[in-house]
């Protein structure tokens, strides 16, 4: 037992009760928020350190024993995702003074954001089927709170429907767990993961396997259930789109990863066939929504479902190294479409309008956002040597080595085609004439806009450079996800 | 606003809000171990000052209970979370509980657990968030009209 | 008794679909009540019907009570309450400032 794992949920839950106390005083919070999310980076980073040299941590909270209290589990995996979430909020956390109105900021911005934080960090954690539900409803309970933030017209529209869609797939996720529940007799995932193995009716779990799929698909936003995504994702504040398009969709595709690996795996010619196709589907369809439009955010906000696409691919060809593509890109991707999220925020600020028919010549008057836009579209769209190259070489070489010829040639076209919708917005936003610049007196606050999303875009530029000293790392991860018994042993000591 | 003859609503409530206060706090303390907890007692709480709320309106309320429940919020929070991080001090697991027996001056012996000061945080956490709700509720309508 | 519960949460469940399918906010919201209703009572037959057992697991103990479905229940309860309530006054307040709690005319590309 060791409370560290615990750690990363505690330290920014507490933050956000105690910044609630004193939400009123917005320049002490916007101090103690930062000053907090940098702590809690270092000691995220102090406890993947001391995973990654002793193994995993576990925690058996309230002192009981495995199967039948609550665990958490900080795995390399876990710790790998929670660290990349601290990153992102520290990034948000310095970004949103620029972008937040004083009464976005007092109305309790900075609690929800580290709940949202709590929130993700524990459904990474948790090692508890059932704890994973509870853990996704903090997140929720704390998005919901972020998207009506500033109660807009549209926001408020668009928020009932994100609010009823998650409701309704957390709904399923219960029934789904009972239907689990009264085959296998247990919630906890490593006993689970024994237990299917001796169920005689393999159908069954099957079916129940893709009960789960759809829900957490729905969270994730796989090709038939992405329709609700992107407008609810860009009505909010740049600031809380760059939080949902980098953690929300992510803890959907880390749970199919860790359920399809670790429980879900007797039938791996029906379900991993299935996501290979839907995989598919999701890049063709995500990446023609991003084409459709001349919104700016909106063409931002379809780009996360065909990454979506990729991380599915990884799961669904099922080798050591289409996994560690897969975590390789959910690293990759929460990072950029952060940076994305945020750049794409500064350029809205700064152009006056979401149209891109409207803008144009931005780069004479902003050099900086522009270069690292164009820098973020190579970075997203996989051009080497940056972090997406090597994602996407991972999975492609896994592809190529299983024969799935098809999904490799769709991921292939849809990365042409996410670099030409990045290239569009490059080119019709910045690009062009000298025009007279529309704000100028909005250029000072624009520069700090930009050195947040300049440390993301170091961290992905340095994952990509320094993929060499990463790899390591990620396969390792990788072949731990392949052989569940090591998580078996972990968590059961037997 | 007019103001509608509810004189049998407002002779009821004076009984029945101390009823209702009265086995909220039964359930609050019988939590840990029979059923109820801060939960329920939470919520019949809330629904005794929700009564009082309509028999009375909203000055009255502010009157006999001047708390912003905004407030509650965060304070039961803060209670619920460091009685799990409490454990940390003794060296044991996030949120381990213990309990003991006191000889208390009129209970006699009494079982006193750690667990109900969780409840207690779970208690004032969900009156906080009953109460704000159904305030902002009622009172963004008094503004509107 | 647990085919009983099952049906019962069946329909349950198809009420609360059907409302959900409504076009009116304040239907919407009894449907997801009534849809989070029928997977508690799930839960509940999932974990098998007994009474007057103990929820004790220890040596010699061979009749006894599932807790576990309780205490899940009563977590999923929780947070239910939770998110209906939320859910009641954010589409109060969106009724009120568009002017309408019609989910077909809460439709637009409007979006800014």
């Amino acid at each position: 037992m060791s409370n560290l794992a615990a750690l990363p949920i505690i330290l920014p839950l507490l933050a956000g009760i105690v910044v609630a106390f004193i939400h009123k005083k917005t320049k002490i919070v916007r101090i103690l928020s930062q000053v907090i999310s940098v702590v809690n980076l270092i000691a995220v980073a102090w406890v993947f350190l001391q995973v990654q040299q002793n193994g995993s941590i576990i925690l058996e909270t309230g002192g009981w024993a495995a199967p039948y209290g609550i665990i958490l589990v900080g795995d390399l995996l876990s710790m790998t995702l929670v660290l990349t979430t601290n990153i992102i909020a520290v990034a948000c956390v310095f970004f949103a003074p620029q972008s937040l109105s004083k009464h976005q900021e007092e109305y309790y911005f900075y609690s929800f954001f580290f709940l949202l934080v709590a929130g993700v960090s524990g459904a990474f954690l948790t090692g508890d089927l059932f704890n994973l539900f509870v853990f996704f409803e903090v997140l929720l309970m704390a998005s919901y709170g972020l998207i009506v933030l500033g109660n807009g017209k549209v926001q408020l529209r668009e928020s009932i429907k994100y609010v009823l869609i998650n409701l309704f797939s957390s709904m399923l996720f219960v029934t789904t767990i009972a239907f689990l529940y009264s085959v296998v007799g247990t919630v906890n995932m490593a006993q689970i993961a024994v237990r299917v193995q001796e169920v005689e009716q393999q159908g069954i779990l099957t079916t129940i396997g893709i009960l789960f799929f759809f829900v957490f698909a729905t969270k994730a936003a796989v090709f038939p259930l992405y329709y609700w995504l992107p407008r609810p994702y860009i009505s909010p504040n740049p600031v809380v789109s760059a939080l949902f398009g980098a953690l929300l969709t992510k803890v959907g595709i880390y749970s199919i990863l860790r359920t399809f690996t670790l429980m879900f795996n007797q039938d791996v010619q029906l379900t991993h066939t299935l996501f290979i196709y839907l995989a598919a589907l999701t890049m063709l369809f995500g990446v023609i929504g991003a084409l459709s439009t001349h919104n700016v955010k909106l063409i931002i906000a379809y780009n996360i479902i065909p990454a979506v696409g990729f991380m599915l691919m990884g799961i669904g060809i099922f080798s050591e190294v289409s996994i560690s593509g897969t975590i390789y890109y959910l690293v990759h991707d929460m990072i950029i479409k952060g940076a994305l999220f945020l750049l794409v925020g500064a350029l809205v600020y700064v152009a006056g309008t979401s149209d891109l028919r409207k803008m144009g010549g931005l780069i004479h008057h902003h050099p900086v956002l522009g270069w690292m836009f164009f820098m973020a579209s190579l970075v997203l769209a996989g051009i080497p040597p940056f972090s997406g190259f090597i994602g996407k070489l991972l999975l492609l070489r896994g592809g190529l080595a299983q024969d799935e010829l098809m999904i490799v040639i769709v991921a292939l076209i849809s990365s042409l085609l996410i670099l030409f919708s990045m290239i569009r917005i490059f080119i019709r936003g910045f690009w062009g004439e000298k025009t007279e610049n529309p704000y100028p007196e909005r250029k000072r606050k624009a520069a700090k806009m930009a050195w947040p999303v300049a440390i993301l875009l170091s961290f992905s530029v340095l994952l990509g450079v320094g993929a060499e000293w990463f790899y390591p790392t990620i396969q390792s991860i990788a072949e731990y996800l392949m052989d569940p018994q090591i998580y078996i042993d972990s968590v059961l000591k037997e | 606003m007019t103001r509608t003859n509810d004189i049998i609503l407002r002779t009821t409530t004076t009984l029945i809000a101390f009823i209702l206060l009265g086995f909220s706090i039964y359930l609050f303390f019988a939590g840990h171990n029979k059923p109820g907890g801060g939960f329920i007692g939470g919520l019949m709480t809330s629904a005794a000052f929700v009564l009082m709320y309509m028999a009375y309106g909203f000055r009255s309320l502010q009157k006999i209970l001047p708390i912003n429940f905004r407030f509650v919020i965060p304070v039961g929070l803060i209670i619920a979370v460091a009685t799990g991080i409490g454990s940390f001090i003794f060296g044991e697991p996030f949120l381990s509980q213990t309990f003991a027996y006191f000889q208390l001056p009129v209970l006699g012996k009494t079982e006193l657990a750690t667990a109900l000061l969780f409840d207690l945080g779970v208690y004032l956490t969900v009156i906080g968030v009953t109460m704000t709700i159904i305030l902002t509720i009622a009172n963004d309508r008094g503004e509107e009209r | 008794m647990e085919f009983i519960m099952a049906i019962l949460a069946g329909i349950l469940f198809t009420t609360g679909i059907y409302n959900l399918l409504q076009k009116q906010l304040l239907r919407i919201i009894i449907g997801t009540g009534l849809i989070s209703h029928g997977a508690h009572l799930f839960i509940l037959t999932m974990g098998e019907l007994k009474t007057g057992k103990p929820p004790i697991l220890t040596e010699g103990v061979e009749n006894y009570t599932d807790p576990l479905p309780q205490a899940l229940i009563l977590t999923s309860i929780v947070i239910s309450f939770g998110v209906t309530s939320l859910l009641l006054v954010l589409a109060y307040r969106a009724s009120q400032v568009n002017g309408t709690d019609n989910m077909e005319q809460l439709r637009g590309n409007d979006y800014e």
